[in-house]
């Protein structure tokens, strides 16, 4: 049997020392009309044979490295230095469990040190956990955490419309059962939609002291980046309500733009994904989440502090655990446990080996790719290009034909990944692609979309 | 020597990777908009590859030796999962492309679901939830969901959890906004079948089991506690934490549990990753699988033409709960848990045999060595007690002093019920000579805590630090670098 290392002589031997007499003597316990039921699985497949049948599986993929691929939308391509991988796969890492006996869990612990000082960097702000599940998740911990510290008084949520949309999903599901209103999300129009600043203001007018949190993306869904001036106004007034101002953020924009702690956000969540870790269909990636040291006892998750051993030297071990839910039970602060560790590792990883230089030529590579693009775009005829707005690496196009059908024709003709569908976020947006463009694409892949956007233009009649 | 921080290595100007320069004409910024610094250390790629090289060697993984941590289910992490989670074709793959263009992925989502059904005994599955405690939120919610369509929502505020349950399952249950009423444990360690009999009323939501319970038993009073509360109209939730004892077993969901989670980074062999990523996909009866979190994946009907040769669509089961993550869940772990999965097929029984032969060898090995508090045959885990008899050991120095002697610690002071508890879980992996070696150094401990207690209770004293000033790292709250240059923020003047 594969990974069970004992020899028939071994079993006999320690079945002798349990004092039974065969294997199945040790399931006694279990009803008997439920014991041993067949297992109807396919059967065993060796190593060669099962590399054989997922390289299968594999190939039966498009992937990104194979077609010039213009999507983000919460999911970014990357460069991912080779340092990564190869120190991700020491096993004494990823083979290691959450580092609950510090004195053998050194290494993750201080690399979570670590993860945390850089996001605290990245965001400007006090405190960082060391992980949430992924962005989506961390927003929804992010909103829990606001009603906890307006002490359940205050129900009311309010949450810019273009956040992503399936992290507004997923914040529904998490409060459906609570006592939670969430507002200001849906039933804007297209015009509306297309001034973020306006949406700021009819928001910040339904502040009131019924309100736990505002909840601003940044960039938001549409890739536009809000005035940091003008989010330091948002802030006041937000406080000045006694609410909370969350911040969904892309952490490669924070190598550029103002950290939302800089402006005066008390809670910022994201997904760190674009920090060192593959596209991978969708996961595992990584929830960041940070906030003022005031909040620290409501924030969820695990966190790493600093202290000394009975020697005096410097160590790091989990702290604040009675916020947890192994200590306080039904009064924690959140159920997670197992979080993404690893992942944090790799952006911990990434973040040391890009620096402060390297990720700023990242995130100045992406900014100057897409321009280069929605600039191109924007001369096609048939083809709008929201510019109107400071955007970050992805941009709204209003496309001649339905966004599925050039897509279609991107793929099958060109050899191209084109754009998200925003119609599928909001039928108000129907007829509109978002395109990402990151240091991954090169101008030829972004030539060639440009000029198969100009082939395909609009539906020629009849 | 502790390793100083990667900051510490910082030099103003150093560089690690270096990005190409721009092959498109450079944008304009726009004004007021740009950040000035951006205090992330400044290094060469060999000081990174040296010190995080040097962190993996303050610590203790399963490829370096027995981690028998309770709970946790530390088997052997195959190397072969690693090499085709890494696949381009499916480590390139972006959640938002064309169904049509990420077939193999979606096929190997929709096998993954059927083969936990089939070692479950569920009728659905959904893949989505990001880790344990995630799929109880999730299973929870679908209880909550099923009482509320029944219109029964409002009245059925009580989740029943046993004292021997896992933290999680009383603050899953909260943060559904459910009242957690507490179950004791009879004197053998299974549900108090009268305690339960009391609380079951018509405001019950549902009742969470661990079975094995994580004592490590198979509760005797399994059948009639699920019938208790089904006939007050609740409904079953199970932590499946501890399928590793179960697989081929028994199936959780032909014994009427309702909705249980797995977690493909114990039974199915997927690494923990220093704390994760997991995988805490559910699986939910007949009645709950339309409530299941989405999305799944399924067979698109309409675009099958061969039914050899199927075409996979993701669906949203019909009167979701919603998403608990974005996308499509933890697919890189998926691929690991397929891959394991494929490579034991039916004889996974046997996976769960040698787990439960190996638990109870240890045990039969510790037994007279160290209290039993509940003393019968185990299934892949049990629990002693840390103490020995007339001395001042505890099971935390025991933890600590088994790190001497190249082990890692069991589980301590879980479950709660226990005092001193020790929960040791060797797994399937572990070799007889393993286990030997594993029982004689506790039996060297007990002896010590005889003839040199003080060595024991100052134990460890080989790791690269001895014991960790805990209170003193909640008290002073350093949670970040700070260059000396800056005041650490404080509680105080915050
Ligand atoms: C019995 C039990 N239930 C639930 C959990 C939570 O699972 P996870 O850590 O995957 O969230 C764990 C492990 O941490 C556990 O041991």
């Amino acid at each position: 049997m594969r990974f069970v290392p004992h020899t028939e002589e071994e079993r006999r031997e320690m079945l002798r020392v349990i004092g039974v007499e065969r294997i199945e003597d040790l399931f006694a316990d279990v009803p008997e009309a439920y014991r041993f039921p067949p297992l109807n699985l396919p059967e065993p497949l060796t190593e060669l044979e099962i590399r054989w049948e997922l390289e299968a599986l594999a190939e039966a993929n498009i992937h990104t490295g194979q077609y010039a691929c213009f999507l983000g939308a919460g999911a970014y391509r990357h460069f991912i230095p080779a340092v990564i991988d190869e120190l991700l796969r020491r096993g004494e890492f990823y083979t290691a469990y959450t580092p609950y006996q510090p004195e053998v869990s050194q290494g993750t612990l201080q690399a979570m040190f670590e993860f945390q000082s850089m996001i605290c960097a990245l965001t400007g702000m006090e405190v960082a956990n060391a992980s949430h599940y992924d962005g989506s998740s961390a927003l929804a911990e992010a909103v829990l955490m606001a009603l906890r510290l307006t002490r359940g008084e205050r129900p009311k949520v309010l949450m810019f419309p273009t956040i992503h949309p399936e992290y507004r999903a997923v914040v529904h599901t998490y409060v459906q059962h609570l006592d939670v209103r969430l507002e200001g999300e849906s039933g804007w129009t297209l015009h509306q939609l297309r001034q973020p600043l306006l949406l700021l203001e009819e928001l910040e007018a339904h502040l009131d002291a019924e309100t736990a949190a505002l909840v601003i993306p940044y960039p938001d869904f549409l890739g536009r980046v809000l005035p940091p001036s003008r989010l330091r106004e948002t802030a006041d007034r937000v406080h000045q309500a006694g609410a909370l101002l969350i911040a969904v953020v892309n952490p490669i924009a924070l190598a550029l733009f103002e950290p939302p702690g800089n402006w005066g956000a008390d809670i910022v969540v994201g997904e760190g994904q674009p920090l060192g870790i593959p596209l991978s269909f969708g996961g595992p990636y990584l929830g960041i989440m940070a906030t003022r040291m005031a909040f620290v006892r409501q924030l969820p998750g695990r966190i790493v502090g600093e202290t000394v051993d009975l020697e005096g030297r410097r160590g790091y071990v989990l702290t604040l655990s009675t916020r947890e839910q192994h200590i306080r039970r039904e009064k924690a602060t959140s159920n997670i446990t197992t979080n993404v560790g690893l992942m944090a590792l790799a952006a911990a990883i990434y973040l040391s080996v890009m620096g402060r230089h390297g990720l700023r030529q990242v995130a100045s590579l992406c900014y100057h790719k897409a321009h280069y693009l929605a600039e191109r775009i924007a001369s096609l005829s048939g083809y709008e290009v929201w510019r109107e707005h400071p955007f970050f690496h992805e941009f709204v196009v209003r496309t001649p034909r339905p966004v599925a059908e050039i897509n279609r024709i991107l793929y099958e003709g060109y050899q191209i990944l084109g754009g998200y569908d925003l119609g599928q976020a909001d039928p108000e947006l129907a007829g509109h692609m978002l395109l990402c463009a990151t240091e991954m694409n090169t101008r030829e892949e972004l030539d060639a979309l440009v000029e198969a956007l100009g082939e395909i233009g609009p539906a020629r009649e009849g | 020597m502790p390793e100083p921080l990667i900051f510490e290595y910082s030099v103003p100007g150093r560089r690690g990777v270096e990005m190409p320069e721009p092959d498109v004409p450079e944008a304009p910024f726009p004004e007021g908009f740009l950040r000035e610094d951006l205090p992330l250390p400044e290094v060469s790629e060999v000081d990174v590859v040296r010190h995080f090289l040097r962190l993996s060697q303050m610590n203790y993984g399963v490829d370096k030796g027995f981690y028998p941590l309770g709970s946790c289910t530390m088997k052997y992490n195959p190397k072969i999962n690693e090499e085709m989670a890494r696949l381009p074709g499916f480590a390139q793959l972006h959640p938002y492309q064309d169904p049509e263009t990420v077939q193999g992925a979606l096929a190997l989502m929709y096998h993954l679901q059927e083969f936990l059904k089939e070692i479950g005994g569920f009728a659905a599955v959904s893949l989505q939830p990001a880790a344990g405690s995630q799929g109880e939120l999730a299973g929870i919610l679908m209880i909550r969901a099923y009482h509320r369509d029944r219109g029964e929502g409002k009245k059925r505020i009580k989740m029943l959890i046993p004292d021997s349950a896992h933290g999680t399952n009383p603050a899953s249950s909260a943060m559904a906004g459910l009242r957690v009423v507490n179950i004791p444990s009879d004197r053998r360690g299974n549900i108090d079948l009268e305690a339960l009999r009391r609380e079951c009323d018509e405001t019950v939501a549902g009742l969470m089991i661990t079975n094995p319970n994580t004592l490590g038993l198979f509760d005797e009073n399994l059948m009639e506690a699920i019938e208790l509360v089904h006939r007050c109209g609740g409904l079953i939730y199970g932590d499946g934490a501890n399928m590793n004892a179960l697989m081929g077993i028994c199936k959780p969901g032909e014994m009427g549990f309702d909705v249980m989670h797995y977690n493909l980074h114990k039974t199915f062999s997927t690494p923990h990753g220093g704390g994760g990523p997991g995988a805490g996909p559910v699986g939910a009866s007949e009645r709950l699988a339309p409530y299941l979190p989405g999305p799944i994946v399924a067979i698109d009907r309409e675009r099958t033409v061969r039914p050899d040769e199927p075409v996979y669509t993701l669906v949203w089961p019909e009167r979701s709960i919603g998403r608990v993550r974005a996308f499509h869940g933890h697919f890189g772990v998926f691929v690991r848990a397929y891959t394991y999965i494929r490579m034991h097929g039916p004889r996974l029984r046997e996976v769960s045999e040698a787990a439960v032969l190996n638990a109870n060898y240890l045990l039969a090995r510790l037994r007279g060595i160290y209290p039993v508090p509940y003393d019968r045959l185990c299934k892949h885990e049990f629990v002693i007690m840390g103490k020995v008899p007339g001395t001042p050991v505890r099971a935390l120095d025991i933890s600590k002093r088994l790190m001497d002697y190249g082990f890692h610690p069991p589980t301590n002071y879980f479950p709660l019920i226990v005092p001193e508890a020790l929960m040791i879980e060797p797994t399937e992996t572990e070799s007889k000579a393993t286990l030997d070696a594993f029982a004689e150094a506790m039996r060297r401990i007990a002896e010590e805590a005889r003839s040199d207690p003080q060595r024991v209770q100052q134990a460890p004293h080989t790791t690269p630090v001895r014991r960790l000033d805990e209170a003193r790292a909640a008290r002073q709250l350093i949670l970040r670098y700070v260059p000396t240059s800056e005041p650490r923020p404080t509680l105080a003047q915050a």
